[in-house]
């Protein structure tokens, strides 16, 4: 789905990411963790083509994804921090991005799975964090695209709204897509992801299962196991 | 790009500052026009006008919009959209609707005075065209400066000095070039000099088809001893759509590299 080979990339003189040679399978949940500033986002921002790399290639779906654009038609991407233009309302956003990539009737179904309906009206810049977080969702899953990627998908959102991502990203999974996720919630990550994928450093540290890990770790739970490998 | 394009151009056209802009132009039209009564003298008061004004408001709204709608911009770039018809597409948005602005602004008294029957119309068209001209090329480098600089601040600050600088202290160390080289010829000098300040050229430009020798000046003098008055025209055009095109090929050029 995904194969990443000695990927460089650095800001200035801060190296961020140290050569990452990854290859992601399809189908299934990949967690990609790390400690702050370990290069997850600017990972994910490579797959996407929002950050240049120095070195190194990246294919998704087994294209080189240089200098082309129409590849992102198969993926579906949820930014970390929902930030919107904000003198547009709600509706106004999810038709202008259907208009920009293509029509979809997903949107309708999301709307109401988030109740995001009083709020169709609502200019965005004057939504809570959380309700903006929704709208981000409604926007990235109203696409029927093989892979997904979402950063942070859970900061923000209500109990109730949890649960409902959680079984949103399960029936995509069901589906045969690939979902990678960045979180720092380790139950939220522990719960829904299959394999998960440890930076550190800007290098891949660990990939695996969680069992495989608390193995190497020697560790009986998840969160323990992740903070042995920071210490 | 014409559906980023759109977009742009409709969010601006919502926002409040292209209305003031808009009747800006209207009010300096009907009174240069209502209470002057003097067709070729409002135009030389507005090509003064114009010339200043519009690099200003063009620079100064371009980098606006574009750190305004930086997170609009990284929305577009995760879609599967070519990133330079995303940049160039909200120049074009910010450009047009600030050329509607001016064209509107000042067209509409000038067809309520009645100019279609009169003969300064070439000369006002010419004003517009040159506006237009100049709105294109300041917008396109601020875009430029924006794109170079993450800091507001600094883009901001870069943006006014580059007006500051071509619009007035140009003018000045050109002057003092003049005056300190006096003993030798200078007219190879002064025309580039000319070529290389789209405000001077702008201006040269519009007195030149004007005709009006008293106000062409040294350069402006030289221009028509050495290109003629058609063929000046011309030359001033063709180096004014250069001017459009580098920074615009610069935008293409570094949005394919930035990392957002």
């Amino acid at each position: 789905m995904v194969s990443i080979e000695n990927l460089h990339k650095r800001f200035n003189k801060n190296v961020v990411l140290n050569g990452v040679d990854l290859n992601i399978a399809k189908g299934g949940i990949f967690a990609i963790l790390g400690p702050n500033g370990s290069g997850k986002t600017t990972l994910i921002k490579s797959i996407l083509g929002m950050v240049i790399p120095n070195k190194g290639t990246i294919n998704v779906l087994g294209k080189n994804i240089k200098n082309s654009s129409s590849y992102r038609h198969k993926i579906d991407y949820l930014p970390q921090i929902a930030n919107f233009p904000n003198n547009l309302k709600v509706g106004e956003l999810i038709k202008m991005i259907k208009d920009l990539r293509k029509n979809t009737k997903e949107d309708q179904r999301l709307i109401e799975l988030f109740m995001l309906q009083p709020f169709l009206n609502k200019k965005l810049g004057n939504l809570s964090g959380g309700t903006k977080q929704k709208v981000n969702l409604v926007l990235t899953f109203m696409f029927d695209s093989p892979l997904i990627i979402l950063d942070e998908p859970t900061s923000g959102l209500d109990p109730i709204s949890l649960i409902r991502l959680k079984h949103l990203i399960q029936a995509e999974k069901a589906k045969g897509k690939t979902i990678l996720i960045t979180s720092h919630i380790m139950s939220f990550v522990e719960e829904v992801s299959d394999e998960i994928v440890f930076l550190l450093e800007g290098q891949i540290y660990f990939k695996g299962s969680i069992s495989e890990l608390k193995n190497k770790t020697n560790q009986p739970d998840f969160e323990h196991a992740i903070a042995s490998i920071l210490t | 790009m014409l559906k980023i394009l759109k977009y742009s151009f409709f969010d601006l056209m919502r926002s409040r500052w292209s209305y003031v802009y808009f009747a800006f132009y209207l009010l300096l039209g009907i009174v240069l026009l209502f209470l002057n009564n003097d067709l070729s003298k409002a135009v030389i008061t507005l090509m003064n006008v114009i010339i200043v004004l519009v690099p200003l408001i063009g620079t100064i709204f371009g980098v606006m919009y574009y750190y305004s709608s930086k997170e609009f911009t990284e929305l577009l770039l995760a879609q599967p959209l070519k990133r330079p018809s995303i940049f160039l597409g909200q120049y074009l948005g910010v450009a047009i609707s600030l050329s509607m602005s001016l064209i509107l602004g000042l067209g509409i008294p000038f067809i309520a005075y009645g100019l279609l029957k009169s003969n300064t119309i070439w000369d006002f068209s010419l004003l517009l065209i040159t506006g237009t001209f100049l709105t294109l090329i300041f917008t396109a480098l601020a875009f430029n400066i924006a794109l170079t600089n993450e800091n507001k601040i600094k883009g901001f600050g870069y943006a006014i000095l580059l007006w500051l600088f071509l619009a007035i202290i140009y003018d000045g160390l050109f002057l003092m070039s003049l005056v300190l080289f006096e003993d030798y010829p200078l007219d190879k000098l002064s025309l580039v000099g000319t070529m290389l300040n789209p405000i001077d050229l702008s201006r040269t430009l519009i007195l030149l088809k004007l005709d009006i020798s008293a106000l062409l000046g040294y350069t402006g003098a030289i221009f028509k001893k050495f290109f003629g008055t058609n063929f000046g025209l011309i030359v001033s055009f063709i180096m004014l759509a250069v001017w459009v095109v580098l920074p615009v090929l610069r935008i293409v050029f570094k949005s394919k590299k930035k990392d957002f």
